[in-house]
């Protein structure tokens, strides 16, 4: 049993947890709640004892009883992992690409409990069975780059409960996954549970990832908790304004625009193919050729919203990069307003400007040493740079609700939604015709997701645009686009408009999608969103 | 892994081809030629026409490179003419002396930089770290003759412990290796600093990446998450220098052989140029290149060895 007595925690005179009282039993799942920087991935830290250096915590930590904040380090070290363990949110760079899998695993069991290293990699052998990568197909020799992203949290959760620890801590665990990844390691982590009687904290931004799981559900904002209860309460009956504004969040349904009947077709993708050499070791001796894109046909309309759907790994990317006319394609051909696209520098830069992209991490995206106005202006070397080229650039941000002397700024110094927002700006510079947003609100926390999405469809009105709306996420596609795709294995396996497909699947692999994706408890959700929407 | 051994292994192939071209095309295009360097500017045509003839110089380029990189193979670089002895074995006798110098100083540099720099990046951003860091700041600014001659003067002159200067020879193999310890310090120390700093800032970065945290989640110490998950993760950089500092200590000892009188390569080159012997320039060049693409070889062999997504492609 861990319980928190007021932990709070200082980094010189700000204090970014206040008061925070947690009772994480056995066998319970206790959700942790709240959007980015409101201090539930310090609780897990401060938890495990691995705050960053400067970081200085009050109250008490109990492990059955004994307080564990003022153990030195040594003590702290046979905790971790061996009584309390934690699972991250980025499982691509969660392991070390240097050490196979089974050493990875292993590795607690040699250090905590001297175990032979035969008997310690038996043990992870069975560790790694257990969370659903069995020896057949998964040998312990395998290396994390030889795993998909799931896998290798699997893996990453493998290495958590080896020691079978008292309380595992998951930070957003399924965040950077697909849809139906995500369910399967929630199951994976309930099952656990169950099974092993441990207790879970489960960290996230999305109410609806733990409805349906979670015992407890605690509400986080701004370092404090600020409502706690019992999960049903939570959904059925929230208490706290905050807690009512993340359901809303969650709900979120911006206006329908409709296409008008006359519209002429913008993009034309027809029977477009594109392959690589495989790479993956497991594939198998000879040159092999993976079909990322297999004769893929589609159209956009003028004014049109079209969402493209599908898991990671489907050509989503391939596709969008052919569109882009970044890479060359293999078959078929694109064509943009009746022009061709081509790959390289045969494509006219006019041609160019009239679409533009926007990414999923914006500040990746971002040369970090550029300020704002060089970031939004960027684009204009596709139309040359007129003289009024700053009024142009405080126009676009304006547009999207970027205000304020921001133009001498860098990009390190926004939000991860205002930094979407001035992708998005330097998208809009060039007034393109179609823009294509590829996973562009999957990082965001829900309720600056929905503001994303409604700046989203009001720029789309107002500037006759078209959208290509690329993500795993089925619930943001319903949300702003007009017709849907749905992709796998490079092929197109649905479309339709977005509420035929979504309401009534034809395709077997859609259902799957759509069973896969979390969802706030129906009625209830609608009421008291309902109910309360005009308290807020 | 094969077919990345495959791929390095043509890649070596290439270009020891390409850079034995480059090095006959240079001494072919420098101005004169040696009939005319080694008989001196007052010689009569004839002689000169004689000599080019006796040297096989009047037939065509690629005959004679054919006929070059044909003898280079099998061991023949020609006859130095200052010398009059065969060039390859001059420059055999060199190398006993220029390659033990090179590998002792690079053991040498790593044995000093590793603990350093793991104690630096574990310290990083304190008063340790400030220091030591402080301190590799001078050992790279130090000029390595002066350091040499404070070495000999301290170990030579005052404690006699070590010889001053001169070599031996393998005859007597404690002696030499004495004599060697000296130039090996003072060659070792500024690469060491270079190193040093290098592998720290390495190692902070990857003390910074998401596995590092992982290691400590599950309950490893900081210092046993650094040995046993961030060293090798920094190691790639640290390879590459090593593997630069090996080509440049082979040949650019040169300052620290003429402190110590010691017959290296660097002297033999520098006498060469000085007295024009073209023939033991082309030969100690093409095995001085022939020496860095096999290192360079060598440290892509070590990041397969170090990282499995380079070996498992």
């Amino acid at each position: 049993m861990i319980e928190t007595f007021d932990l709070g925690v200082t980094l010189g005179q700000t204090m970014l947890l206040n008061r925070v009282n947690l009772r994480l039993a056995p066998g319970r799942i206790t959700a942790l709640v709240g959007e980015s920087g409101s201090g539930k991935s310090l609780t897990g830290l401060a938890l495990i004892g691995l705050l960053p250096p400067g970081m200085r915590t009050q109250g008490r930590i109990e492990l059955d009883g004994e307080d564990i904040l003022p153990l030195p380090e040594r003590e702290l070290c046979r905790i971790r992992g061996k009584r309390i363990a934690m699972v991250f949110q980025e499982p691509m760079t969660a392991l070390n690409p240097l050490m196979t899998i089974g050493d990875q695993v292993a590795e607690a069991l040699l250090l905590h409990q001297g175990l032979p290293r035969d008997q310690a990699l038996e043990r992870a052998r069975e560790r790694l069975d257990r969370v659903g990568l069995p020896a057949s197909r998964f040998p312990l020799t395998l290396y994390p780059h030889q795993l998909s992203g799931g896998q290798r949290q699997r893996v990453a959760i493998a290495l958590a409960i080896t020691e079978r620890p008292e309380l595992l801590i998951a930070d957003e665990p399924t965040t950077a996954l697909d849809v139906t990844t995500q369910k399967q390691i929630l199951d994976l982590l309930a099952g656990l549970v169950r099974d092993e009687g441990m207790s879970l904290l489960l960290i996230t931004h999305d109410l609806a990832v733990v409805a349906g799981l979670a015992d407890e559900v605690a509400v986080m904002q701004r370092g404090t908790i600020v409502e706690s209860a019992p999960a049903s309460q939570i959904f059925h009956n929230p208490r706290h304004a905050y807690t009512r504004e993340l359901l809303k969040a969650a709900k979120h349904q911006p206006r329908l625009v409709l296409t008008r009947p006359d519209a002429a077709p913008l993009l034309q993708v027809e029977q477009v193919s594109r392959s690589y050499p495989a790479v993956r070791p497991d594939s198998g001796p000879g040159e092999q050729r993976l079909l990322a894109v297999d004769h893929v046909s589609l159209t956009i309309q003028e004014h049109e919203s079209v969402g493209l759907v599908g898991e990671s790994g489907c050509g989503k990317s391939t596709l969008t990069r052919a569109i882009l006319g970044l890479d060359p394609i293999q078959g078929g051909q694109i064509r943009l307003a009746g022009q061709q696209v081509h790959a390289g520098w045969r494509m006219p830069d006019a041609l160019r400007a009239r679409m533009q992209v926007v990414f999923q991490d914006p500040f990746g995206s971002f040369d970090p040493r550029w300020r704002v106005e060089k970031l939004v202006a960027e684009p204009f070397y596709l139309t040359g740079r007129p003289k009024n080229w700053r009024d142009r650039v405080a126009e676009a941000l304006f547009d999207v609700g970027i205000t304020g002397d921001v133009m001498r700024r860098y990009a390190h110094e926004f939000s991860g939604g205002q930094r979407q927002r001035i992708a998005l700006a330097r998208a809009l510079i060039i007034r393109p015709s179609l823009i294509i947003l590829d996973e562009a609100v999957s990082a965001l926390d829900v309720r600056v997701r929905a503001q994303v999405l409604e700046l989203l469809a009001r720029l789309r009105v107002k500037h006759g645009l078209s959208y290509l709306f690329i993500s795993h996420d089925l619930s943001v596609v319903r949300q702003v686009t007009d017709r849907v795709l749905i992709m796998r294995q490079g092929k197109i396996v649905e479309s339709g408009p977005t509420a035929r497909v979504l309401d009534n699947p034809d395709h077997p692999y859609t259902r799957q999608l759509l069973a896969a994706t979390p969802r706030l408890p129906q009625e209830i959700g609608l009421l008291s969103v309902e109910n309360l929407s005009d308290g807020l | 892994m094969q077919r990345y051994l495959l791929h390095r292994l043509i890649v070596l192939g290439l270009s020891l081809a390409v850079a034995s071209v480059a090095i006959f095309m240079v001494v072919e295009l420098v101005p004169g030629d040696p009939a005319s360097y080694m008989l001196g500017t007052g010689a009569q045509p004839e002689t000169v026409a004689a000599l080019r003839q006796q040297m096989g110089l009047d037939q065509p380029v690629a005959l004679r490179y054919a006929h070059w990189i044909g003898a280079a193979l099998t061991g023949d670089l020609g006859q130095s003419f200052t010398y009059k002895t065969p060039v390859a074995a001059l420059i055999l006798d060199r190398l006993q002396v220029s390659l033990p110098l090179a590998l002792m100083a690079l053991m040498l540099s790593v044995a000093i930089a590793l603990p350093i720099g793991m104690f630096a990046a574990a310290r990083n951003g304190r008063a340790g770290d400030t220091l030591v860091m402080g301190a590799a700041q001078i050992g790279i600014s130090l000029p390595n003759f002066w350091f040499a001659m404070l070495l000999v003067l301290l170990f030579a002159v005052r404690l006699r412990w070590l010889p001053a200067g001169g070599f031996p020879g393998w005859g007597n193999p404690l002696a030499a290796l004495k004599s060697l310890i000296l130039p090996a310090v003072a060659l070792a120390l500024p690469q060491a600093a270079i190193l040093a700093r290098v592998l720290r800032s390495a190692l902070v970065e990857t003390l910074g990446q998401d596995y590092i945290r992982t290691a400590r989640a599950k309950g490893l110490s900081r210092g046993q998450a650094l040995r046993l998950h961030a060293l090798r993760n920094a190691l790639i950089p640290v390879v590459t220098i090593l593997g630069m500092q090996f080509s440049f200590l082979l040949a650019g000892a040169i300052i620290i052989e003429n402190v110590f009188y010691l017959p290296g390569l660097g002297r033999l080159i520098f006498q060469a140029i000085t007295q024009r012997d073209l023939i033991v320039v082309q030969g100690a060049v093409l095995v001085l290149v022939a020496a860095v693409i096999l290192v360079t070889f060598l440290v892509d062999l070590a990041y397969a060895a170090i990282d499995p997504r380079l070996r498992l492609k």
